[in-house]
C-alpha cells in the first residue's frame, strides 16, 4: 500500500468514527500534537473528535537527505479523540487491520512510553506500539496541557506514517517509499531534506533568527493581552520553530537554553488559560451541540 | 460448605516495571480482606498479565462464623423488683442484646450476682460481604496514576472490565462505569471474549484462550524456552533477570524467536550493541559457548509460534536500523580530537546554578590535584590524574552517549584510547562512574578512584549547597548513592584520608569561587550530617549495633577504614567481661569531665596518691595514644587507653571529686577533661550499652 493510499485509508477509518477530517496546520511546527487542532481544542470539556495528516519539521534530525531513517520533516497521522471513548484501543487496531496488518500474523505489544512537552507544559501517559519490534504509533491519554488538568481526557494516536510505511512495504530507505504508484518520497522530498539541511546547518542567519525570536514573542505577548487566543498561539508555534533553528545551529548557549524554553512555556501557559476562558465564555458550544445531538 | 472466590480485574495494557508488585500487593491485600472481614478461607493465588490482575480464593465458607459470647447486665438486686418482677433496667437489657428477659441467668461476681444473657451473634453471609471487595482494587497503589474518559478515578491504566465470581454466582459491583460479571477477554488476538462458569475454572479457561494467567509460570515458561534454544543451538544466552521479568510483563503468551545481524556489526563496541538489543528493543544477547557475542539474537513474541517468521524478520530489521544508526555513531565519534570534544562542554548545562559541565570538570580538576597531593601521588600518576580529571567527561557529548546514555565512561575509555591516550587515564575515564549501582563495584585504580571521589563530592557539595538534599524516599540525583560509593571507595583502597577533609576542601572551593550557595554554617552543618548517615548506614550494614554506631560517630567519620575497624573491635569487645570495667572507668570520666571549666591540672593540688597515679599514667599514655590513632592502629589504641581503667577506677574509690575547696575541685575536674578529651578521640564510651550476658 502507498502512502497515499495509507492515509486514504485512514481518513476513513476515522471519519467512520465521527472524525473530522481537518487539514495539515499552515505553520511550522514539530509534531502534530502542537497544532492547534489538537493543542488548544483538547482543553476544556468541549468535545472533540478529529484526524488530520501534519507535516513535522525537527530540524536538528536533517541529514541532506542522506540517512535512510532521518528526516528534517515526516509526516504523522494525528487522532484526537475527547473525551477518549470505551473501545479506543480496539478502534486503533481496526484501523492497523484497514491498513492490511493482520494481527494474528505479527507481534503487536503497547509498550509503557510516557510523553512530556515541557516547552508546553503539556504531559500524557500511554504507550509506544510495537508492531514486530517496531515503534509504529505513540498512543498517549493526555492529563496535562498548558499547565491545565486535561478533563476530560483525550486520547491522541500517532501514527508515524514514514515508519509505518517501511514495514508495510518493505523498504529500508524512506527515500525509496512509494508515495503513490511509481513516485517515491525521495522523488518529492529529496530536494527539500537536501536544502533545508544545508539551510539550517550552514546558511541560515542566526542573527536575523535571533531577531524573529524575540519578535514573534513580542507580538504573542501584546495581541495575548487582547484576548487573540489563536493569532497568539501562531506567534508561540512561529517562536518554537525559530527556537528550532537556533538549537540546531548550535547556538543557543545553556543559559539562554533554560530561557527560552521557559519563556515559551510561559506563553503556551497564559494562552491555555486564556482559551478556556474564552470558550466558557462563548458557553462552551461544542458542548451544547453536543446535547441537541443526543436529543 | 465452602466455595471459590474469583476477581479479575481486566485494564489496558499496565506497564510491565508496575506487574510484580501490584501482583503482591493484591495478593497480600486480599488475604488481609478475608482476615478483617473474618472470612473463612483457605489459599490466596494471584494472576497477572498485561491486560489483567486477578485473584482466586479458595474454600471460602458460606458465611462468617457465628459468634457466641457472654453479656453483663445490671445487678441482680436492680433487676428485679420487691415483687421478684422484672424492673425496667432488666428488660432494657435483655431487649438491648436482642434477648427476652426469659433467657437472662445469674452469675456471681466478686459476690454480687448479676444479670447474664448469652449472646448469639449470627455470621453475616459471604455473598453479602464480598460486594465490599472493590476496595481492595482501589487501594492498589502504583507510581503514576491516570485518567480517562471522562471518569474521576485516577488508576495506573483504564479500567476495561471485571469479573467477580463466588462459586458460579457474580458478585455485583462497579467501579465508575464498569460492572463486575463473568464475561472475561482471551488473548488480544487469538482469544476471545468468553463467559466463566465458575471462579474454579479461571486459569483453565484463560488457558485456552491463550493466556497463562499465572505470573510465574509465564515466566518459568520463557526461561525454559530459552535454556532449550541455548541447548539446541549451543549458545550462551545472556539472561538478566530483570529483562526476563519485563519481557514476562509485556506477554500473555510468551513465544520465543531468534533473528540475526550482519556480522560488520560486530565491529561496534559489545556493551552498546548489548544495550540496543536489550534496553531499546528487550531481545537476549547470544553468546558463543567461549563467551564471544554471536550476531544473533532472541526475543518473546506475544502470541504462539504461527507466523514467526514473519515477526523475526520484522524485528531484524528493526534491530540493523538500530546498529546501522550505532555504526554511524561510533565512526563519528572517532572524528576530531577530545579537546574539539571538550570544548562542547562549555555548552552543556550540568545545573542550571551550577554552571555548564565544563565548569564542573574545572572543579574536579582543582579537587583531584589536592587529593593527588594528600596521597602523595608521583609525578607520573598526578600528571596522569589531571588528564583523567580533565577529560573525564568528553564523551557526553558523543553521538553514542547521546544515544545510549546508560554507556557514559564505557565509550570514554573505548574512545580515549582510540584517541591515544594513556592506558591509566582511559580506565580513569570508566572507572570514574563507579560504584554504579548500589552496592557496585568500586574503580580499583588509583587515578579512577581519586578522579571518582572529586566528581562524587562535587555533586554532593553543589547539590546540597543549592539546597537539593534527599529526603524519604526522593533522591533524584542519587546523592546517597554517591556519598557512599566515596566512603566505600575510600575504604577499599584503604587511603588513610578522612572524609571531612575532602567535603571541607570541596566546600571551601564553592565558597572561595562565589558559586550560589545557603549559608556556609547550614551548608556545612547539612554537608557533615548527610555523611554521617551514609557512614552510619554502612557501618550498619557491616553488623555494628546501632549504640556502637553511635558511639564511633560522635566526632564525624574520619577515616572511615578506621573508623570501621574500631566499630567491629568495640562490638567484639563488648562480649568480654573484661572490658566492662575499662567501659565503665573512661565512661564516668566522660560523664563528670562535662561539668569541667578548664582542663588545667596543677600536680600540687593532689591530695591523694591515686590523683598522682591517674596523672603520670595519663601523661604516660598520650604520647603513644596519639601516635596510635595517627597511625590508623584502633587496636593499640584501645590497648594504651585501657591502661587508665584501674587508676580511673581508684581514683575514684580514694578522691571526692566535687571536694569543698573550689581550687582542688577545679583541679581534679581539669584532670578529667583533660583525659576524657583523649578517650573521645576514640569513641563516645557512654553511648555503648553492655550487652547483658545471661
Amino acid at each position: 500500500m502507498n502512502i497515499q493510499d495509507m492515509i486514504l485509508t485512514l481518513q476513513k477509518h476515522w471519519s467512520d468514527q465521527g472524525c473530522l477530517l481537518m487539514q495539515a496546520y499552515d505553520t511550522e511546527k514539530g509534531a502534530g500534537t502542537m497544532s492547534p487542532m489538537t493543542l488548544l481544542k483538547s482543553l476544556g470539556p468541549e468535545p472533540w473528535n478529529v484526524a488530520y495528516v501534519e507535516p513535522s519539521r525537527r530540524p536538528a534530525d536533517g541529514r541532506y537527505g542522506q540517512n535512510p531513517n532521518r528526516l528534517y520533516q515526516h509526516h504523522q497521522f494525528q487522532v484526537i479523540m475527547k473525551p477518549s471513548p470505551d473501545n479506543i484501543q480496539e478502534l486503533y487496531l481496526d484501523s492497523l487491520k484497514a491498513l492490511g496488518i493482520d494481527p494474528n500474523k505479527h507481534d503487536i505489544r503497547f509498550v509503557e512510553d510516557n510523553w512530556e512537552n515541557p516547552t508546553l507544559g503539556a504531559a500524557g501517559l500511554g504507550w509506544e506500539v510495537w508492531l514486530d519490534g517496531m515503534e509504529i504509533t505513540q498512543f498517549t491519554y493526555f492529563q496535562q496541557i498548558g499547565g491545565l488538568e486535561a478533563r476530560p481526557v483525550s486520547a491522541e494516536i500517532t501514527y508515524g506514517l514514514e515508519r509505518l510505511a517501511s514495514y508495510i512495504q518493505d523498504k529500508e530507505n524512506v527515500f525509496e517509499l512509494e508515495w503513490t504508484d511509481g513516485v517515491t518520497v525521495g522523488d518529492i522530498f529529496m530536494q527539500p531534506e537536501y536544502e533545508h539541511s544545508t539551510y539550517t546547518f550552514e546558511e541560515s542567519d542566526e542573527d536575523m533568527l535571533f531577531q524573529l525570536f524575540s519578535t514573534y514573542e513580542k507580538e504573542a505577548e501584546r495581541i495575548m493581552e487582547k484576548g487573540l487566543v489563536f493569532p497568539a498561539y501562531d506567534y508561540v508555534l512561529k517562536c518554537s520553530h525559530t527556537f528550532n533553528l537556533l538549537d540546531a545551529k548550535g547556538v543557543i548557549s545553556v543559559t539562554e537554553r533554560t530561557g527560552y524554553i521557559s519563556r515559551v512555556r510561559n506563553l503556551a501557559r497564559k494562552i491555555a488559560k486564556t482559551y478556556v476562558e474564552e470558550r466558557e465564555r462563548l458557553g462552551f458550544p461544542m458542548l451544547k451541540k453536543e446535547d441537541e445531538n443526543h436529543e | 460448605m465452602s466455595n471459590t472466590v474469583l476477581f479479575e480485574l481486566g485494564v489496558e495494557e499496565l506497564p510491565a516495571r508496575f506487574i510484580n508488585d501490584a501482583l503482591q500487593q493484591l495478593e497480600s491485600k486480599t488475604k488481609a480482606w478475608f482476615e478483617n472481614q473474618r472470612i473463612p478461607f483457605d489459599d490466596v493465588k494471584g494472576f497477572a498479565t498485561p491486560r489483567r490482575l486477578a485473584v482466586q480464593v479458595t474454600e471460602v465458607a458460606e458465611k462468617q462464623p457465628d459468634i457466641e459470647e457472654e453479656a453483663k447486665g445490671p445487678a441482680k438486686k436492680i433487676a428485679l423488683d420487691d415483687q421478684g418482677e422484672w424492673t425496667k433496667a432488666a428488660i432494657g437489657f435483655s431487649k438491648g442484646q436482642g434477648k427476652d428477659v426469659d433467657d437472662i441467668y445469674f452469675k456471681e461476681i466478686k459476690g454480687t450476682e448479676y444479670v447474664h444473657v448469652n449472646k448469639f451473634i449470627e455470621g453475616e453471609s459471604t455473598a453479602n460481604l464480598l460486594k465490599e471487595f472493590r476496595s481492595v482494587f482501589l487501594d492498589l497503589t502504583f507510581a503514576k496514576n491516570m485518567r480517562w474518559g471522562s471518569y474521576d478515578l485516577r488508576y495506573a491504566r483504564p479500567i476495561r472490565w471485571m469479573v467477580a465470581l463466588f462459586g458460579e454466582e457474580v458478585i455485583p459491583f462497579s467501579i465508575e462505569n464498569i460492572s463486575t460479571g463473568r464475561t472475561t477477554f482471551g488473548h488480544r488476538f487469538l482469544g476471545e471474549e468468553v463467559a466463566l462458569h465458575s471462579a474454579a475454572e479461571y486459569e483453565d479457561v484463560l488457558k485456552q484462550q491463550s493466556i497463562i494467567p499465572s505470573l510465574n509460570e509465564r515466566k518459568n515458561n520463557i526461561h525454559e524456552q530459552l535454556l532449550h534454544l541455548e541447548k539446541e543451538k549451543q549458545w550462551n544466552l545472556v539472561i538478566d533477570d530483570d529483562l526476563l521479568n519485563e519481557v514476562t510483563n509485556l506477554v500473555e503468551l510468551p513465544t520465543v524467536f531468534t533473528g540475526a545481524f550482519n556480522e560488520e556489526f560486530l565491529e561496534i563496541p559489545e556493551e552498546a550493541l548489548i544495550t540496543s538489543m536489550k534496553e531499546h528493543q528487550r531481545y537476549f544477547p547470544v553468546r558463543s559457548t567461549d563467551g564471544d557475542l554471536l550476531p544473533f539474537f532472541v526475543g518473546v513474541r506475544n502470541g504462539d509460534d504461527r507466523h514467526l517468521d514473519t515477526v523475526a524478520r520484522g524485528n531484524e530489521k528493526v534491530l540493523k536500523a538500530r546498529l546501522k544508526d550505532a555504526q554511524f555513531f561510533y565512526e563519528e565519534d572517532q572524528k576530531g580530537s577530545i579537546d574539539e570534544k571538550l570544548e562542547k562542554l562549555t555548552r552543556m548545562v550540568y545545573q542550571e546554578e551550577l554552571g555548564t559541565l565544563a565548569d564542573k570538570v574545572q572543579r574536579i580538576k582543582a579537587i583531584t590535584g589536592k587529593v593527588s597531593d594528600w596521597l602523595e601521588l608521583d609525578d607520573k600518576e598526578k600528571a596522569q590524574a589531571q588528564r583523567a580529571a580533565e577529560i573525564c567527561k568528553f564523551d557526553l557529548v558523543t553521538q553514542m552517549v547521546d544515544e545510549f546514555t546508560e554507556l557514559q565512561g564505557v565509550m570514554g575509555e573505548k574512545y580515549a584510547r582510540l584517541f591515544g591516550e594513556d592506558e591509566a587515564v582511559a580506565v580513569a575515564i570508566n572507572e570514574h562512574y563507579m560504584p554504579r549501582h548500589a552496592n557496585g563495584e568500586v574503580p580499583s585504580s588509583k587515578v579512577g578512584a581519586i578522579v571518582s571521589i572529586a566528581d562524587k563530592m562535587d555533586t554532593i557539595v553543589g547539590s546540597i549547597a543549592i539546597g537539593i538534599i534527599p529526603t524519604g524516599s526522593q533522591d533524584p540525583y542519587g546523592l546517597r548513592r554517591q556519598a557512599l560509593g566515596i566512603l566505600q571507595t575510600l575504604n577499599t583502597l584503604g587511603w588513610s584520608l578522612p572524609v571531612e577533609q575532602i567535603i571541607d576542601l570541596v566546600h571551601n572551593f564553592y565558597v572561595e569561587l562565589s558559586l550560589p550557595t545557603r549559608s556556609k554554617e547550614e551548608v556545612n552543618k547539612d554537608l557533615h550530617e548527610f555523611f554521617n548517615l551514609r557512614a552510619a548506614y554502612l557501618l550498619r550494614e557491616e553488623q555494628v549495633d546501632p549504640d556502637v554506631v553511635d558511639a564511633v560517630l560522635v566526632n564525624g567519620i574520619n577515616v572511615y577504614s578506621t573508623t570501621l575497624e574500631k566499630a567491629k573491635l568495640l562490638v567484639e569487645k563488648r562480649q568480654d567481661e573484661t572490658f566492662k570495667p575499662i567501659q565503665e572507668a573512661l565512661g564516668r570520666v566522660l560523664n563528670l569531665a562535662e561539668k569541667a571549666e578548664t582542663d588545667e591540672v596543677d600536680p600540687e593540688l593532689f591530695e591523694n596518691e591515686t590523683e598522682a597515679e591517674l596523672y603520670s599514667t595519663f601523661t604516660a599514655m598520650h604520647e603513644p595514644y596519639v601516635a596510635a590513632l595517627e597511625n590508623e592502629d584502633p587496636v593499640k589504641a584501645l590497648e594504651i587507653l585501657s591502661e587508665l581503667s584501674s587508676p580511673i577506677h581508684e581514683f575514684f574509690d580514694q578522691t571526692m571529686v566535687m571536694a569543698e575547696d573550689v581550687k582542688v575541685k577545679n583541679n581534679r575536674l581539669g584532670l578529667l577533661k583533660s583525659i576524657a578529651y583523649d578517650i573521645k578521640k576514640y569513641a563516645d564510651f557512654n553511648a555503648i550499652e553492655w550487652k547483658q550476658q545471661f
